[in-house]
């Protein structure tokens, strides 16, 4: 028995310093705000290697940071290399407002996207655009951190 | 859903002459009045029936009848344990010394007969200390409808001693939620005020949100994202028949119906902004009410159609407006600490309901239609959408909880609340529910 704690005990050890030196050497994946946006990497999806799929955006707010026009900016470079693709821009709100302003905050935030996607020369015909206002959160927790990674506006492709 | 209407009123011994008790429902009552409801008698000679357990009808319409009564606060229904008089003879002439000696200040006696499948229901409502009948009335309606029959006694009794219009013959059409949070599974749902008879309209196969009845309840208008394409619709409910409202190349949402019913007001979004627009349902003629850069929605008329409160941004964040119908004459009318979503206006016409946020706390509020007298219901962690019942004494809402990491914890449910303040209860329901609305009298 006693043996068979100390296998144990070592065995955590080994596969802790395993786990941190992995965080420190691999890809990482980022949790965090600034004010209180999300500036992690957490839940974001590419559309392509180093193109995020997503930006996001500040309480009742939906102007784009620096950081989300650099991310929209690379989609802008993807979607013209790619002519033929077609994306919807998901707008959605986190769940501390209510239902019908939030659809409209919702449709604010992904059009304050597709109109900067438009200024770097993609074709508004390109981008259709819905809001979900808070319905589908992608973090269900009711935490600063998570309402900071739904607030926010997603390119999927559509074809 | 025709036969329902199908009531047959006779009036008889109306004494409202005589001032006999009283309840006050303008404070919360910390007292409420004493009641007994006696089991309405079966007369003997009743049919059998297939569904309906004849012999215990006398017993579910009374009890009914009580859990009504208790809802309100307002009255005290007594233990039936404590009864000493026979339903039927009580129903005829009770003796009075024996319902005071209970404490019983008003009692409720009637009976029923079945015969060529029609149901007769008669009953009486007593003043115990005055030693006189208050109210009498007899219907006569199919048997399936019992549960209305108990809700229009309900009505009868409440408005007798209130002098308010009733709110128990009404039903609540809100939306089903069940699944996790981040991939809900919401229906349109339907059910009695008490929660009893749900009946579920939508499958469940797109997102539904905030239906809204018409006011003769036979409509409904809501927004579903069929082909992922968020639209209002409108509803037949006895048909089943949905269709789009208007022709929008955008999302439209927020709707609800003119006091009249003839239209629909709607937000219309398109490029980022949110304006209010209304339909005429039978000409089709659609018309722009505001035009603003900034967010307008969650547009509700007074009930006498001359004017709309609504939602809007355009001060910076949420507060709520008010305008003619025609959309001129805007005026902000919140200016509380805080921001302001979701009003309603009372069917009385002096207030309208609100939800606020402050500091991370959600209200349920009202205020007079000028902006003046705020007054905040309830606090929680999330609630909002209030919507009035139809005599514009209570409000329902839905409260959702505060949930853990992957979302354990999390609840939404509808609750009431008197515009006192007092009696703030949930309103028990199947599955999780949100976005309620109350529907008019369904006899008038």
């Amino acid at each position: 028995m006693k043996f068979n704690t100390k296998i144990r005990n070592l065995l955590i050890i080994l596969f802790s310093t395993l786990a941190l030196s992995a965080c420190s050497t691999a890809k990482k994946s980022t949790v965090g705000t600034s004010g209180d946006v999300y500036t992690g990497t957490d839940t974001v999806e590419y559309l392509a290697p180093g193109v995020k799929d997503r930006v996001f955006f500040a309480t009742n707010s939906s102007s784009l940071t620096t950081a989300s026009r650099d991310t929209l900016r690379k989609q802008a470079d993807y979607l013209r290399k790619n002519k033929d693709m077609n994306v919807v821009l998901e707008g959605h709100a986190d769940e501390r407002g209510t239902r019908e302003y939030n659809l409209a905050l919702g449709e604010r935030r992904a059009n304050a996207a597709r109109d900067y996607l438009m200024t770097y020369g993609i074709s508004g015909k390109r981008i259709s655009v819905i809001s979900y206002g808070k319905e589908r959160p992608v973090n269900s927790a009711s935490t600063p951190l998570a309402w900071s990674q739904n607030r926010r506006a997603v390119t999927v492709k559509a074809n | 859903m025709k036969k329902l209407f199908f009531i047959l009123v006779i009036f008889f011994n109306f004494n409202y002459a005589y001032s006999l008790i009283e309840v006050d429902i303008t404070r919360g009552n910390l007292d409420p009045l004493p009641i007994a409801v006696s089991p309405l008698h079966v007369d003997a000679q009743s049919d059998n029936l297939q569904d309906i357990k004849v012999k215990e009808l006398g017993d579910l319409i009374s009890s009914v009848i009580e859990s009504n009564f208790k809802s309100t606060g307002l009255f005290n229904p007594l233990n039936k344990d404590a009864f000493v008089q026979k339903p039927d003879i009580a129903h005829l002439k009770p003796r009075f010394e024996d319902w005071s000696l209970i404490t019983a200040q008003a009692l409720v006696t009637g009976k029923i007969l079945i015969k060529d499948n029609k149901l007769k229901v008669e009953f009486r409502l007593w003043d115990v200390a005055a030693a006189k009948e208050m109210v009498a009335l007899a219907f006569t309606t199919t048997p399936t409808n019992w549960r209305r029959v108990a809700h229009i006694i309900s009505d009868k009794i409440y408005e007798r001693l209130t002098g308010e219009t009733g709110y128990f013959d009404t039903r609540i059409i809100y939306v089903s939620e069940t699944g996790p949070k981040t991939q809900r599974v919401k229906r349109l749902a339907i059910m009695d005020q008490d929660g009893v008879n749900v009946k579920y309209l939508t499958l469940g196969n797109e997102l539904v949100l905030t239906p809204r009845f018409n006011p003769t309840n036979q409509l409904v208008t809501y927004l579903s994202y069929f082909r992922n394409l968020p639209r209002v619709y409108l509803l037949d409910i006895e048909t089943g028949i949905q269709e789009v409202v208007g022709n929008f190349p955008g999302m439209t949402f927020a709707p609800r119906f003119s006091p009249d019913g003839k239209k629909i007001i709607m937000s219309f979004a398109e490029n980022g902004n949110s304006d209010i627009y209304t339909m005429d349902l039978e000409s089709r003629l659609v018309e722009k009410i505001t035009d603003h850069s900034a967010i307008d929605t969650s547009p509700s008329y007074s009930p006498d159609g001359k004017y709309i409160c609504f939602n809007s941004d355009r001060s910076g964040l949420q507060q709520i407006y008010t305008m003619n119908s025609d959309g001129t004459n805007v005026k902000r009318i919140s200016f509380g600490d805080g921001i302001y979503g979701t009003p309603v206006w009372s069917p009385r016409g002096d207030l309208i309901a609100f939800t606020k946020v402050r500091a991370g706390r959600f209200y349920i509020g009202v205020m007079r239609s000028d902006g003046t007298g705020e007054r905040l219901l309830t606090e929680n962690f999330y609630q909002e959408a209030p919507s009035w019942s139809p005599n514009g004494r209570l409000l329902v809402f839905y409260r959702e909880t505060k949930s853990g990491n992957d979302g354990e914890g999390f609840t939404a449910k509808l609750w009431s609340i008197d515009i006192t303040g007092y009696n703030e209860r949930q309103i028990k329901t199947e599955t999780d529910a949100s976005d309620p609305s109350w529907s008019t009298l369904l006899s008038k």
